[in-house]
């Protein structure tokens, strides 16, 4: 016979002891948890431009080219440069001629179609250079498109394409919100930067990074606390573009401002 | 048991069997999900080795040093301290055996990619000394007066 003061006591215990999560009572082992959280990967390449120091040479894109055998005269560059200008009136003029694979040689803004617009120097606000590259995101939406698994992302981060299993869809060029991956107009397959897998991969930097005179590129691991790149990246004010589309891109900008997108 | 039933089905599997045998011959034996699984996974791991067999065509200055020790130290202590050999000279590729002589880029239009002057007060670019290739000595190459290696020096003549 139970008696009331044993049922309650009974009943509590064990409403207690279901209230305990499984997961309270496990056994935590310090070196598994630091690397699940450092996914053991010593090396994240990330990028960072400094938009303040770039003078819009092209060099870069001069030797992204030749280095990375993309076609010099096709239309088509991994990375690019382009020039803004905010004039008094409130407009913000953009133009990037041939991914300014030559520089910018004249003050006429390219606005397409084989028209040139003049922007005069006293009406200018601010005017500077903003290159662009892939952004290696963490979420990266050309990888999650493409249905033959042709792209993906190596270990290190940077998102690569396999030629020989490319099928030329096209998803990843339309998935991609920087518009930074193309058609290989010699392979037919999506071409995009790969940070200069092969040089990075050899302790060189990217070709982008030592053709540029003025340090407004730099490449850097950040899972590296002792990294020239990642100490400015986290002491210092850096943005990236479209954050909103969460993507988690991994090239910091230093010097943005809302006219850049 | 011999049926007209029976006998498509036959052939159902064996289309079944050929397609499976076809797609062991053609999907590479290491295709398939990686660590991000479903979303972010599939791929051919061994192809980032093929990535990595690519050849480097640019081999930075500390290559170039290695024989041309004089103009690397001439150029390292000038204003153009930071411009690598190869933006002007040309990739080394497998430089001095192929290619032998490197072509080197003496357009005006290469040395106005930072010196054409544009006026852009917040941009590095704004900073550079600057000029006009239309008005300043048409038809002339830079390095007739400007040394490239150090512009603090006059030019040569070819």
């Amino acid at each position: 016979m139970i008696s009331r003061r044993s049922f309650c006591k009974k009943s509590l215990l064990i409403a207690g002891g279901l209230a305990v999560p499984l997961a309270a009572l496990e056994l935590f082992d310090p070196k598994r948890l630091l690397a699940e959280k450092e996914d053991g990967n010593k090396v994240r390449w990330v990028f960072l431009v400094d938009t303040h120091k770039c003078v819009g040479c092209g060099f870069c894109v001069k030797g992204c080219k030749t280095e990375n055998e993309v076609p010099y005269d096709a239309n088509v560059t991994r990375t690019w440069v382009e020039r803004y200008a905010v004039t008094k009136d409130g407009k913000t003029h953009i133009d990037s001629p041939k991914g300014a694979r030559d520089g910018f040689e004249t003050t006429k803004f390219d606005i397409g179609e084989g028209k040139f617009e003049d922007v005069k120097n006293e009406d200018i606000d601010k005017a500077f250079f903003v290159p662009k590259l892939c952004n290696q995101c963490d979420n990266p939406p050309c990888v999650q498109v493409c249905p033959v698994g042709a792209t993906y992302q190596t270990a290190d981060g940077v998102v690569l394409v396999d030629r020989t299993w490319c099928i030329g869809c096209g998803y990843c060029i339309m998935g991609c919100p920087y518009g930074v991956r193309f058609f290989h107009p010699v392979y037919h397959v999506a071409e995009k930067c790969n940070f200069c897998y092969h040089r990075i991969s050899k302790g060189m930097k990217t070709e982008c990074v030592d053709a540029c005179a003025f340090g407004a590129r730099r490449i850097g691991n950040i899972k590296d606390p002792n990294d020239p790149v990642t100490k400015i990246i986290m002491t210092e004010r850096v943005n990236v573009l479209k954050e909103e589309y969460g993507t988690k891109p991994q090239v910091f900008y230093l010097g943005l401002t809302k006219e850049v997108r | 048991m011999k049926s007209h039933v029976w006998r498509p089905l036959y052939i159902v599997l064996l289309v079944i069997a050929g397609v499976l045998v076809v797609r062991k011959i053609i999907v590479p034996a290491d295709f398939g999900i990686g660590a991000r699984g479903y979303m972010y996974g599939w791929h051919r791991p061994s192809n980032e080795q093929d990535w990595k067999m690519v050849k480097v065509k640019y081999k930075t200055r500390e290559y170039c040093k290695e024989c041309h020790q004089d103009k690397y130290d001439e150029i390292r202590q000038s204003p153009h301290a930071n411009i690598n050999c190869e933006n002007c000279h040309g990739p080394a590729l497998g430089h001095p055996d192929d290619p032998k002589t490197l072509t080197i880029d003496r357009n005006r239009e290469l040395c106005a990619r930072c010196h054409f002057r544009l006026e852009y007060p917040t941009s590095g670019r704004g900073k550079i000394r600057g000029i006009d290739p239309k008005t300043h000595n048409p038809q002339l190459e830079c390095v007739t007066c400007h040394w490239p290696h150090d512009p603090r020096k006059e030019g040569h003549s070819k």
